[in-house]
């Protein structure tokens, strides 16, 4: 491998880190207006979140992608194309991820809003204070998820060049002819960036149950400890 | 440039056509990933270490990786080792073996779903291993799971817009095609689109009345 072909995968890998980080930033956002809208809007907030997950989980991110690149310059407006990926990747997580917000915050236990109400809290004040905090820590597994899905199909944009891994991997085999190393390669690399991630997701997870003031599940390394311990 | 309805409508034919190879890639791959995934969920259970640990390193491997990648994967390194297919069979096998890793999963957790009792109560009657699968977890197992596995066909449908890089001629390449010859590329694309959520949409409901037929576990 010479040096040029480590600079393209470096700034390919770059890329693909921050298609999924932008990404998952505004499906976050889009993710959190639906799912509230959804669970504790009036009718009509309801009805347009629903008309945004129906319509963007239905549509492939690919499709979007493409719309973006080619479409859009026709009606006069010119996006950079790393922008066009993280855009088409955040609508379509979002939506998936809008689910999960709306099933988290339907999760937290009745007696809590009712307690708030006891309490004479405004409905503003119940969502903020009491359900959003626990349904918080509901919804962070399954936004993991949702994160590791956003990192795989930054793959696709791939098609429409914008120059991420994958991209830049196709580059190299092009140039090289050295098909299988480059695709080993790039497979273990996807599988290593979800790895930290995934790592990133638990340390996060267990940080947001101690906010509950509940003890955390013992993770991978703790667990090895004490196995030592009890052995010792 | 402006939207142009007589050529939007136009284009509704050929559009089709495209849309005609994405759907059979989708049934050949579900089919494939249904039966594959069955297995790998049997294979997953098995008491040698040596069958289960393999399989389920490879599973993660795949279900860690995105799908595009496994695509130019197969469809560059299946001619280096002697097999020449083609792009639409190669993109339908692969979609296959990915989802297969999903849906085993499904498999997996409607068959720990069976109730223990059933378990013991098909050995008391000493019934032998094959049948105590075939008449009596199965059948409880896999109605149970059908809306999970229902939702894998759409994902699948909406992978194969990526099957383009490997050549095969589906909706998008047509669409392509058609920005190529007129230079117009808001209808094209716009209405292949569209093409896309009506299916997934159409798809949503058939899979709602599937549901409803065989989504009950059988009592007799």
């Amino acid at each position: 491998m010479t040096s040029g072909q480590f600079h393209l995968l470096l700034d390919g890998a770059l890329n693909t880190i921050y298609l999924t980080l932008g990404g998952a930033a505004l499906a976050l956002v889009l993710a959190l207006v639906a799912g509230l809208a959804r669970a504790r809007g009036n009718r009509a907030v309801r009805i347009i979140g629903g008309c945004y997950v129906e319509i963007f989980r239905g549509l492939p991110t690919l499709v979007l992608a493409f719309w973006f690149v080619f479409a859009l310059p026709a009606l006069g407006w010119q996006l950079d194309p790393l922008w066009a990926g993280m855009l088409a990747l955040g609508l379509n997580i979002g939506a998936y991820a809008a689910e999960v917000v709306r099933g988290a915050i339907r999760s937290v236990p009745t007696g809590q809003a009712e307690a708030a109400v006891a309490l004479n809290f405004t409905r503003a004040q119940r969502i903020r204070h009491v359900e959003l905090p626990q349904a918080y820590v509901a919804m962070l597994p399954p936004l993991g998820n949702n994160l590791i899905e956003l990192l795989k199909s930054s793959a696709v944009v791939s098609i429409v060049s914008i120059p991420d891994l994958t991209f830049n991997a196709q580059l190299i085999r092009m140039s090289s002819g050295e098909t299988l190393p480059v695709f080993t390669g790039l497979l273990f690399g996807y599988a290593v960036i979800a790895l930290v991630l995934t790592g990133l997701m638990r340390l996060l997870e267990r940080h947001a149950v101690r906010t509950l003031g509940r003890e955390p599940v013992p993770g991978v390394i703790r667990r090895i400890l004490r196995r030592a311990e009890a052995t010792a | 440039m402006s939207w142009d309805w007589d050529y939007a409508w136009d284009i509704v034919p050929d559009l089709w056509d495209g849309m005609k190879v994405a759907l059979e890639a989708t049934v050949y791959g579900y089919l494939i990933a249904l039966a594959l995934g069955l297995v790998l969920a049997l294979a997953r259970r098995n008491k040698h270490r040596w069958i289960s640990l393999p399989i389920a390193l490879l599973s993660e491997l795949i279900r860690a990786t995105p799908l595009l990648v496994q695509l130019f994967f197969m469809f560059y390194l299946l001619p280096e080792i002697g097999i020449r297919w083609e792009p639409l069979t190669v993109g339908a096998v692969t979609l296959g073996i990915h989802y297969a890793t999903y849906t085993s999963e499904v498999y997996r957790s409607g068959i720990d779903n069976v109730p223990v009792g059933q378990w013991e109560a098909a050995t008391a009657l000493n019934l032998p291993r094959r049948r105590v699968w075939t008449s009596v977890i199965l059948p409880q197992a896999v109605p149970r799971v059908i809306p999970a596995l229902g939702n894998y066909l759409i994902a699948m449908f909406k992978d194969t817009p990526q099957l383009i890089a490997i050549t095969v001629v589906e909706v998008f390449s047509t669409a392509r095609e058609l920005n190529s010859e007129t230079f117009r590329t808001l209808e094209p694309f716009t209405m292949a689109g569209l093409f896309y959520l009506v299916v997934a949409l159409v798809m949503s409901g058939v899979l709602r009345l599937v549901e409803r037929r065989f989504g009950r576990v059988r009592s007799t």
